[in-house]
């Protein structure tokens, strides 16, 4: 296929779209799928058929909506321009939709989502553009939405030197959590010389709560798929990896339909677009491992090796796959690509802050009235988001932290509300900007509790290979264990703290160095709380049960043994 | 071959291009204490053991693994460094069982001695003491995992030099194991060539021939350098003989 020959496939997708008079577009990501979308498109169907509008009515099986905490969620088009979107729909209701909407008359009134709810009005939506607008297992779609332009842009009107340079002057930084710039890394590989060079996109997310990666897969599989292919093309690769993390059936599945589908029309393969660009993208399943996500034991497992982390240096722009050079980039990263050729990389500069440009894909889940997926400018403050996008918080809660960046980031107590969300600023409060889960805390949680959680997690998923990691994420979760059992004594926080300074300082990987943060985060903010829980054997948030009793140390016993016994040889 | 000068502990010292800060140091004579790596392995980087500053860095290097460079500046020894250190092993002490009043290699153990070289005189952390089990299905070899401490010397060992990977390890975390063939009894093994390399590698009393009691068991690896040594000057001739 040629530029020409792309640009009358949009035509006729648009063409195709342009005949239907309404569109009922049901949610078929994850959350909507397990609340019952199957059932609705169903009874969709069944009445179309029924009612013989089959051509005139035409249902879309599409990507995430939002808000997700109100699924399953149906939008129906109308060939005017009109939209009304509707919440927690039931096969029943779906009917109605059906004769109320197919006849042009107005929906019921209930489970009406209102088009000005702050969670719709206050995104700002550049790598979700599409996610609940197209069907992601049609590739038509995604061209009638100028899909692939960018790609063919990029192929046939700039060097590889110039794509480089746009994203680097668009400022876009890893969205995995790293906040490395994108533009400088894609430099590095394109200078790097070398046999072969490599492209991989980390979709192997991880974080409790948090699903953006998952909900882009999902929902629009091409746009990262474009992504990749502009990335080989500006670093000089022919092939290119995406990551997916093991229990990401749904997205797994797409995304291999994706590969297919762009094959088959040449905007993947061996003459990309009627150029000279040689591009293949393969699809490799995580097996459930959470350090799989860290770029050098990623690495390790697309090789087909055991998923543990290696030292750095070197970085994969050196020496990668193969020991080639390689560039990983997350999934949100690479989605961010495509729009940023499209609108070109000033317009993505012009939104966010100073050094953290663009928008970012959060996960808002926890105690706000409108949980679900967001996409919001970066410098957005933290009450915008949980007072405005989010609604405020749930029934009869107060505010009391928000968690960022999962398991390796911290939590963000109220006074600090009014803080940007940008990468300096959530490092400078002791959290990070993660890869954008986003968990509102009300009062009823613990947070020593909190802390607890996120150590379980990290002990269980530590790899193993170094010792910080290993036996010191379970030796800290014993503490935090003891702490909120009763049996911690004086002295069990210093010695918290001075494991969290081993395992972050002296740790193999990110996932060690950062497993202290959710601890050291919650000292700093709520170490009263830790207190309450040692001294008067309370817990602040009612939610530690306290069934043991202080034990002296062992350790602290020897500690006094050998001590005396070193006063004594002295005195000899 | 290029020569590369830096300075480690405030001594200018010049070491060859390629050469990592822990083989350049010790070429010195500066020691860094090690517990995974071995000279004539792949370095590993688990133990942590060797660990080190350097200038302009926030964070701390492990010497195996770093390659040295010109105009680096390394510290190895500090209050900080000694903490942390003396902290890892704690933590290992901890991790599984290691009394070394019932041990094969006692007074000949590697951990053991870097534990009377760091200071270490008790140990603050909870004591771990997973129940696993031992392995001593083999007529020479026995395995017992409480004494393991997952440096993978007999993974490599096994790998890089008698080349037949019986060892590997499987789980992650705290319920990580060496493992033979697919976790199989040793004496099941098919791989397995019977020549001991992994045992006398092994810093600890993990890996011991069968019939030893407390304390017998002393190992000795310089049959290592010795092999690699051999191969380097074969090497010319292997490549002579392909082309």
């Amino acid at each position: 296929m040629n530029r020409a020959e792309l640009d009358q496939l949009r035509d006729r997708a648009r063409q195709a779209k342009g005949e239907q008079r309404v569109r009922f577009l049901v949610c078929y990501s994850t959350p909507c799928l397990s609340s019952g979308a199957p059932a609705i498109r169903a009874a969709l169907e069944e009445g179309i058929a029924e009612e013989g509008r089959k051509g005139e009515v035409a249902v879309v099986a599409t990507g995430c909506m939002g808000p997700c905490s109100r699924g399953p969620r149906v939008t129906v088009q109308h060939r005017g321009g009109q939209e009304t979107a509707y919440e927690r729909v039931t096969p029943e209701m779906a009917r109605v939709l059906l004769r109320r909407h197919a006849a042009d008359e107005e929906g019921p009134p209930e489970h009406v989502l209102a088009p000005d709810l702050p969670y719709f009005t206050r995104q700002t939506r550049w790598v979700l553009e599409n996610s609940g607008r197209v069907d992601p297992e049609n590739i038509a779609d995604y061209i009638g939405r100028d899909g692939y332009a960018a790609l063919g842009r990029a192929l046939h009107e700039m060097t590889p030197e110039e794509v480089c340079e746009a994203i680097a002057r668009s400022g876009l930084r890893g969205r995995g959590g790293g906040g490395y710039p994108t533009g400088l890394k894609w430099h590095l590989v394109r200078k790097a010389r070398a046999e072969r060079k490599f492209v991989v996109a980390n979709g192997d997310e991880g974080d409790p709560g948090a699903y953006m990666d998952r909900t882009l897969m999902e929902s629009d599989p091409h746009k990262i798929l474009e992504g990749m292919a502009i990335a080989g093309y500006a670093v000089g690769a022919d092939k290119g990896f995406i990551y997916v993390r093991g229990e990401y059936a749904v997205a797994a599945k797409r995304l291999e339909k994706a590969i297919r589908d762009a094959e088959r029309l040449g905007l993947l393969g061996a003459r990309v677009l009627d150029s000279s660009f040689r591009f293949r993208i393969d699809l490799r399943l995580g097996a459930g491992a959470f350090v799989c996500g860290e770029e050098t034991a990623l690495m390790n497992s697309i090789m087909g090796g055991r998923g543990n982390p290696s030292p750095r240096p070197p970085y994969p722009a050196q020496r990668g796959l193969w020991n080639q050079p390689t560039l990983i980039n997350n999934v949100e990263t690479l989605g961010a690509v495509a729009p940023i050729l499209r609108h070109g990389p000033e317009a993505f500069a012009a939104i966010g802050t100073a050094k953290s440009k663009g928008t970012k894909i959060f996960a808002l889940v926890g105690e706000v009235r409108t949980a679900g997926l967001i996409e919001v400018p970066m410098g957005i403050t933290l009450r915008e988001i949980v007072e405005g996008v989010g609604g405020g918080m749930s029934e009869g809660e107060t505010f009391k932290a928000a968690q960022t960046g999962g398991p390796s980031g911290g939590c963000i107590p109220r006074e600090h509300l009014d803080t940007p969300v940008d990468y300096e600023s959530l490092t400078a409060l002791g959290s990070i900007m993660g890869s954008g889960g986003l968990i509102v805390m009300g009062q009823k949680s613990c947070m020593v509790d909190v802390a607890k959680y996120f150590m379980d997690f990290c002990l269980d998923e530590s790899c193993g290979k170094c010792i910080p990691c290993r036996a010191g994420t379970v030796e800290m979760h014993r503490i935090l264990e003891r702490i909120t059992s009763g049996s911690a004594v004086e002295g069990e926080i210093e010695r918290l703290e001075e494991l969290c300074a081993l395992a972050r300082e002296a740790s193999l990987c990110g996932l060690g160095a950062t497993a202290p943060n959710p601890v050291l985060a919650t000292l700093r903010y709520f170490r009263d709380e830790y207190h309450a829980h040692i001294r008067e054997h309370r817990c602040p948030a009612g939610v530690c049960r306290f069934t043991d009793v202080p034990r002296e140390h062992l350790g602290d016993r020897q500690a006094a043994q050998m001590q005396s016994a070193r006063s004594e040889m002295e005195g000899i | 071959m290029s020569v590369i000068t830096l300075t480690i502990d405030g001594h200018l010292v010049s070491g060859r291009a390629g050469q990592s800060v822990l083989e350049v140091s010790r070429d010195a004579g500066i020691e860094i204490p090690t517990l995974c790596w071995l000279e004539g392995l792949s370095p590993w980087g688990g133990c942590r053991l060797c660990v080190v500053e350097l200038k302009g860095e926030q964070r701390l290097f492990t010497s195996c693994t770093t390659v040295a460079a010109e105009g680096m500046h390394v510290v190895t020894r500090s209050a900080r460094l000694e903490n942390y250190r003396r902290m890892l092993v704690e933590l290992l002490l901890a991790e599984r069982n290691h009394y070394c009043a019932v041990c094969v290699v006692d007074g000949h153990c590697e951990l053991q001695s870097m534990a009377a070289r760091l200071g270490v005189d008790h140990v603050r952390f909870d004591y771990l003491n997973p129940p696993l089990p031992m392995d001593i299905s083999h007529d020479l070899f026995g395995l017992d995992h409480n004494r393991c401490i997952l440096c993978t010397r007999c993974v490599r060992v096994c790998d890089e030099v008698e080349g037949a990977h019986t060892w590997d390890v499987r789980g992650r975390g705290t319920t990580e194991r060496v493992v033979i063939d697919l976790d199989r009894p040793w004496k099941e093994s098919t791989s397995c060539t019977r020549c001991g390399k992994c045992v006398q590698v092994c810093p600890v009393g993990a890996l011991f021939h069968k019939g030893v009691t407390v304390g017998e068991m002393v190992k000795d690896n310089s049959f290592l350098m010795d092999i690699i040594k051999r191969r380097r000057s074969a090497q010319p001739f292997v490549e002579r003989r392909r082309s």
